[in-house]
């Protein structure tokens, strides 16, 4: 499964990112957060890549990496599911949400991406949609007035597309 | 009128003289405030909030962040303060492992001692956390991330002093913790093993790797001959583990207590810190004088967290280590493998111990190249600290003790060698001895007695001191550095043809040996200043300052070795460095 696949590190296109920003401490934030749309995490093996390029040490990096919650150091699915539990939602019923959407997607304990490496499900505290509530995000699109059904039906819809895919543009 | 430099502190006038914080003040006015994250050679971090005054028109403040000024009116013990260090503390011991019982810095603890100073008696809030594991991979070093309480200490001692970086915070909020990069274990990480992060952690969370056990178990074999080097630091820092001021030294009594613990001969590093002078001096002229540049400035090897750090991160600067092992390991590689000692008694083993002032020896002598068949030529590496536990286990009276010498011939040494143990003193022991070498003969052939003795240009304790020395018509320029940050610097200034030297000595410990991780804390700059004074005193007393004047050196060259930088002395007191690559060695 190419999604998961971790091998291909392309170094060039990591040190083209920190030539646009410079070798300042103060770009390692705007560094990690391309590398992190790029790869959709920041593997090892580039935040070591990135060290030693930018002069800071790896225990440094490693502790921004891991300060910040918007940076993964697990792969993420390709779908990033997100499931509001701020106060509006929750107390609409989020949580049957977010349960239903980690049965669906195969979850399990503490484990937040699907093992095929399509989903990762996450909650936040409140996306700022409360007039909406409850609402998911998948990928950064907003679906308003969720139900676990309607989830549920999404998940079917996206798990469909991956298997037969469909030109859509 | 300019206000009087003066600030109210409970109610007495002080005046400012320079302080760069309240902290600093206070203290000078005789108020012990309590600190974790303080140190005064590190930058001010203002994270563990004990050290918290009542100001007037300011409120609580941390007084270490806070720049004394004209007629602040300072309060330092008002309820409201104690009560909020108090529930610091508490905050603190809420998640810290309080198996003080059985910890290794019981007695030794700050966390413990500031409980014990506040009255805490009560832990309010609850802790039930997951015991972490411990890391216990170098050789070394001993990491109980259970014990840490977040100060930062370690951290920036080791980013700021020798500029490498191997701790920091990871993650944040109640998830916050101190670890190498990826939580990797020290062994897989750059770490130097120096070990300064032990000599600034409050509480265990960093310790030295205890190794007693291994040589009360050596003492109590009857078929094992147990014989101890003593590194010249270690002297001059005994004493403050048994109360005496920095600065302290009774060198008689260091070999009364091993005599004491059982050990069978007692010798003195400072034997092979000599032979190690007579070898590099030989190594430095000779590079030197044939004109070829490519291995010059030569770089002093003695220190094995500096002989890590050029492997790992410096590999280009390989070829200008010196190859001279270091005093330990040649005494180890001495007793191991000549009859030094004397022929070996049928079914006796020897069972090699150092005394260091250094949690890098460890990591030294565990190293393979210096070990045959498996058996390292030193079997165990006590730090001073540890010396001076298996003093107290067996309740030794140390101040009893009478003074006893050293046992010879391996306990003869000469100036030259007790200055090994501070930072410029190889420089200086290496300059005695090129003097004499490069020094014109006098009527009767003999060159020493024209030569120099003290070199005070190498002296001191600025990171890096430069020197130019005319020796017999040749200049000699030289770098001391002390720490890793100012020896990369001088790494640096070489790399970009800013400067040309034919000599650098590093040692990466602040102050060199004397600021060993393996010494009694605290080891502050004013602590090491008297500690150096100290090892400078002993230099001055010895009837002989020149290593190559040592008799028992002349004799092992004259008897075994044959001259300096011969194949037997490649063999027995040389080595070889290799790039050991980012992250890790063989050795740890």
């Amino acid at each position: 499964m190419a999604l998961l696949e971790t091998t291909h590190r392309d170094f060039a296109n990591v040190s083209k990112i920190i030539g646009r920003h410079g070798k300042g401490q103060q770009e390692l934030v705007p560094i990690l957060q391309e590398v992190q749309a790029e790869y959709r995490y920041l593997p090892e093996e580039i935040l070591s890549h990135i060290s030693t390029a930018m002069g800071i040490p790896p225990a440094t990096v490693y502790g921004v990496a891991t300060f910040y919650a918007q940076f993964s150091l697990e792969p993420k699915g390709k779908y990033v599911i997100r499931v509001c539990d701020g106060t509006a939602c929750h107390v609409r019923h989020s949580m049957p949400i977010y349960e239903a959407i980690r049965k669906k997607t195969g979850l399990r304990g503490k484990r937040i991406t699907s093992a095929d490496g399509l989903f990762t499900v996450e909650t936040v505290a409140c996306v700022g949609a409360c007039g909406l509530a409850p609402v998911i995000t998948i990928n950064d699109e907003v679906y308003a007035q969720m139900t676990p059904e309607a989830a549920e039906m999404i998940i079917d819809a996206l798990m469909n597309r991956e298997v037969n895919p469909v030109e859509t543009h | 009128m300019a206000m009087e430099p003066v600030v109210t502190i409970d109610g007495i006038s002080v005046r400012i003289e320079g302080e760069r914080n309240l902290l600093e003040l206070v203290r000078k006015a005789g108020i012990d405030l309590p600190t974790f994250c303080y140190h005064s050679e590190l930058s001010v971090y203002g994270a563990c909030r004990m050290c918290v005054v009542e100001v007037d028109r300011m409120g609580v403040v941390s007084s270490c962040t806070v720049p004394p000024q004209p007629g602040m009116v300072v309060r330092t013990n008002t309820e409201k303060l104690m009560e909020i260090r108090r529930t610091i503390l508490e905050l603190l011991l809420a998640r810290h492992d309080r198996e003080c019982t059985t910890c290794t810095k019981n007695g030794g603890c700050r966390l413990q001692s500031l409980a014990q100073r506040l009255g805490v008696r009560d832990i309010r809030f609850g802790g039930g956390d997951a015991k972490r594991p411990l890391d216990r991979s170098t050789a070394g070093i001993v990491r109980d991330p259970n014990k840490c309480i977040l100060c930062g200490d370690c951290v920036r001692v080791c980013g700021e002093v020798q500029g490498i970086g191997i701790l920091d915070f990871a993650f944040r909020g109640a998830n916050a913790a101190v670890m190498p990069a990826f939580n990797r274990e020290l062994r897989e990480v750059d770490c130097v093993q120096c070990g300064q992060c032990v000599s600034v952690c409050p509480t265990a969370a960093l310790t030295i790797k205890d190794d007693t056990s291994r040589v009360w178990k050596a003492l109590g074999n009857p078929k094992m001959k147990v014989i101890a080097q003593v590194a010249p630091a270690v002297r001059v820092a005994l004493g403050e583990e048994f109360g005496h001021a920095p600065g302290w030294a009774d060198t008689g009594k260091v070999v009364a207590a091993l005599k004491r613990l059982g050990f069978d001969m007692v010798l003195d590093t400072a034997f092979t810190a000599d032979l190690t002078v007579v070898e590099e001096t030989a190594e430095f002229v000779g590079r030197l004088v044939s004109g070829d540049r490519s291995r010059l400035p030569q770089f002093t090897s003695c220190c094995p967290a500096w002989v890590k750090y050029v492997e790992q991160r410096h590999p280009e600067f390989l070829p200008n280590l010196s190859t001279c092992r270091s005093p330990q390991q040649m005494f180890g590689s001495l007793v191991r493998n000549t009859p030094v000692l004397g022929e070996a008694e049928d079914g006796t083993d020897v069972f090699v111990v150092s005394i260091m002032p250094c949690t890098a020896k460890k990591s030294e002598a565990a190293r393979e190249e210096f070990s045959r068949d498996g058996r390292p030529d030193v079997d165990v590496v006590l730090t001073t600290h540890e010396l001076a536990m298996m003093i107290r286990q067996v309740g030794i009276d140390f101040d009893q003790l009478p003074s006893e010498p050293f046992d010879l011939p391996l306990g003869m040494a000469t100036g030259a060698g007790m200055i090994f143990g501070n930072t410029g003193g190889v420089a200086e022991a290496v300059l005695r001895a090129a003097a004499s070498l490069l020094a014109p003969a006098d009527a009767e052939g003999h060159r020493h007695e024209a030569a120099r003795l003290a070199f005070e240009e190498v002296r001191g304790m600025d990171g890096v001191r430069e020197a130019s020395v005319e020796l017999g018509g040749v200049t000699i320029r030289l770098a001391v550095a002390h720490s890793l940050g100012a020896a990369s610097a001088v790494l640096e200034a070489i790399a970009e043809g800013k400067a040309e030297y034919d000599l650098v000595e590093v040692m990466s410990c602040p102050g060199g040996c004397i600021g060993g991780a393996g010494q009694p804390v605290p080891s502050h700059i004013e602590v090491r200043k008297k500690r150096a004074k100290a090892l400078y005193g002993i230099d001055k007393m010895q009837m002989l300052r020149r290593a190559h004047d040592n008799p028992f050196v002349t004799a092992l060259y004259d008897r075994l070795l044959g001259e300096a930088g011969s194949e037997k002395a490649h063999e027995l007191l040389h080595t070889h460095h290799v790039h050991a690559g980012k992250a890790g060695s063989a050795c740890n």
